[in-house]
């Protein structure tokens, strides 16, 4: 557990903080840091975050209003203009809605726009299922040109949010609307590509990515009480995959499980399946929403009932390990 | 503008037409109304409204045209080539595997370009964008965007009218290409638009009607949009699709369809004829 000290000392006792209150402060500092970062969003500045660049730099800042489309393609505009924009609105309408314009006047043009999907996954909660975005990563990493992060902890989400402004060209980042356990921290180094080792293990290994990654580890412990012994990657970013560390683990575990909070169809499962398929195939089973709409209900009650919970995670690994 | 100046850029953009039609006869493939009809408009811009440098198309003190309806791309083109950004030989190459002119304007094909565009009603959002940013910067460049009227029916044209409002883009100027054709018709038949001046008035913008093909009328509207400081501008340029060539001027079959090589000989002859008359008429 925790050999090179990535984690907390006790994941059992973790800060409770949503990953979007990381992105509303890795804003600010990114806009501290570069005065050509601009923040646009479409009338959901409070609960997407942006609040507070908008209140550090309001002529830096731009209101939408409920056009996610004109939001994306106008972003495009000042990118070519020479701006770094980040927006923002939730994942099911940015992307998704304006899907298209992403597509055309963001990935296809190169233009250098941070899209923020908030509000992303089950655990959105009692909104229901038009709120809840459970296909943005498959949409995002299908296009040409994208990165795509998916940070486990508000203090990843902070660090994510400073390095998609660093590097040029489309990245998506994706947000959780809950407090979620803050299991890295502020000495966790963080790399766009660069899959981060939580624990080591023998008989089989989790690839996790978003803020599944701390039911991941707790499903780790609770297995070596059981003797079974598994290895958890944090892949942060989706796309470009870290080929190498996922390779390398499926090789040594041969029994793979990916852990996402979106469909299990298009998201982290899809791209590591594709891998193994083609460089090492491997029994894998996947963690997500089995080709369903989620519905309302309490973030608990929702990751447990669409088997996302600890005890779905576990019955995945001996699964697995059975069918090695 | 002085008769003589008027009189170049009337043959110039004969030249382009005839241009336009070598292009698509070539390629067998593209447009053919949108171009002929904006022909004058973008021979306007190319050669006498944009402050631009061919031999430098990032310079940043540059205008920054977007072509919103992507597809009369032909039309930039030729603009561009009689331009010098360049030659004039590679207008050959339209839509061919390779080419640096694609069907559909990409931004990284060709310097030049300021954006990618084909999907409708996504360029006035970008060309506000980029307005926006300027003005951020106080940098007095303009912003150009051209438009097909048919993309007046996607709700993101009107997303961005309602924005560009909001942030009194004066330094965006508008142009809307109003054949009253679209693919499927008359545009009053497919979803109809009238009337289109009064819709942007009612979301702040000042509106000018124009004759689209003539040259002077588009020059002192775009003139006067630079002294209108509350608003963006937008102007309707009354445009007849496929002008200048009678077999088809008006016609909506004509959008998206390039003539055939006995069409190309014909509408040649026709522009040519134009051509002698244009040259040889008096100064007054």
């Amino acid at each position: 557990m925790n050999p090179n000290a990535y984690l907390i000392s006790d994941i059992t006792k973790a800060q409770q903080k949503p990953t979007r209150d990381g992105y509303g402060e890795g804003l600010v500092w990114a806009g501290e840091k570069n005065k050509n970062v601009v923040v646009l969003c479409a009338d959901l500045t409070e609960s997407t975050r942006s609040l507070t660049f908008q209140k550090k730099f309001p002529e830096r800042f731009v209101e939408m209003g409920v056009a996610e489309q004109n939001m994306a393609s106008v972003a495009a505009g000042m990118a070519l203009a020479g701006k770094i924009p980040f927006i923002s609105s939730y994942a099911v309408f940015s992307p998704g809605r304006n899907n298209e314009q992403i597509r055309t006047t963001i990935a296809y043009n190169e233009a250098n726009v941070k899209i923020a999907g908030a509000h992303a996954g089950i655990s959105v909660g009692p909104d229901g299922a038009t709120h809840q975005a459970l296909e943005d990563i498959g949409l995002m990493r299908m296009l040409p040109g994208l990165t795509v992060v998916v940070p486990c902890d508000a203090e990843e989400a902070k660090k994510a949010t400073a390095a998609a402004a660093e590097i040029m060209g489309p990245v998506y980042l994706r947000f959780g609307r809950e407090k979620t356990a803050v299991i890295t921290t502020p000495n966790t180094p963080f790399k766009i590509g660069q899959a981060e080792v939580f624990k080591n293990g023998k008989d089989a290994v989790i690839f996790a990515s978003g803020s599944l990654v701390h039911n991941a580890l707790l499903a780790a412990l609770q297995l070596e009480q059981e003797k079974i012994s598994v290895a958890i990657i944090n892949i942060h970013t989706i796309k470009p995959l870290d080929k190498d560390t996922i390779l390398k683990y499926a090789y040594e575990m041969k029994a793979v499980v990916s852990v996402e909070e979106h469909q299990i169809y298009g998201g982290l499962g899809g791209a590591i399946a594709e891998l193994l398929a083609q460089e090492l195939p491997t029994p894998m089973e996947f963690i997500g929403v089995h080709d369903s709409f989620g519905e309302s209900g309490t973030p608990a009650e929702l990751i447990e009932k669409f088997g996302m919970g600890v005890e779905s995670i576990k019955k995945a690994v001996k699964k697995v390990i059975h069918r090695k | 503008m002085h008769e003589t100046k008027l009189k170049q850029l009337e043959l110039k953009a004969n030249q382009i037409r005839q241009d336009i039609i070598a292009m698509l006869v070539e390629a067998g493939s593209g447009h053919s109304a949108g171009p002929l009809g904006m022909a004058d408009i973008f021979t306007a811009l190319y050669f006498h409204i944009l402050k631009h440098d061919p031999q430098y198309p990032e310079w940043p003190g540059r205008d920054r045209l977007i072509l919103s309806n992507g597809h009369i791309c032909p039309v930039r083109y030729v603009a561009m080539a009689h331009a010098g950004y360049f030659p004039i030989e590679e207008l050959k190459t339209l839509r061919r595997l390779g080419s640096r002119l694609q069907g559909h304007p990409h931004r990284q094909s060709l310097p030049g370009l300021e954006t990618t565009s084909g999907p409708l009603g996504s360029g006035l959002s970008q060309a506000a964008g980029m307005a926006l940013a300027l003005k951020m910067d106080n940098l007095s460049n303009r912003v150009y965007c051209a438009m097909s009227d048919g993309e007046h029916d996607a709700g993101q044209t009107w997303e961005a009218v309602m924005f560009a409002a909001k942030y009194k883009l004066n330094n965006l100027t508008g142009i809307v290409d109003r054949n009253n054709i679209q693919i499927d018709g008359y545009t009053e038949d497919i979803m109809p638009l009238d009337d289109l001046k009064n819709k942007y008035e009612s979301f702040n913008w000042h509106v000018l009607e124009i004759d689209g093909h003539n040259i002077r009328q588009f020059v002192e509207a775009c003139t006067q949009a630079e002294v209108v400081h509350e608003k963006p501008t937008v102007i309707i340029a009354r445009t007849i699709p496929g002008k200048g060539i009678d077999f088809m001027e008006n016609k909506f079959e004509w959008h998206g369809k390039p003539p055939n090589k006995e069409e190309a000989q014909i509408a040649l002859r026709e522009l040519r004829t134009l051509q002698g008359q244009i040259e040889a008429s008096h100064i007054d």
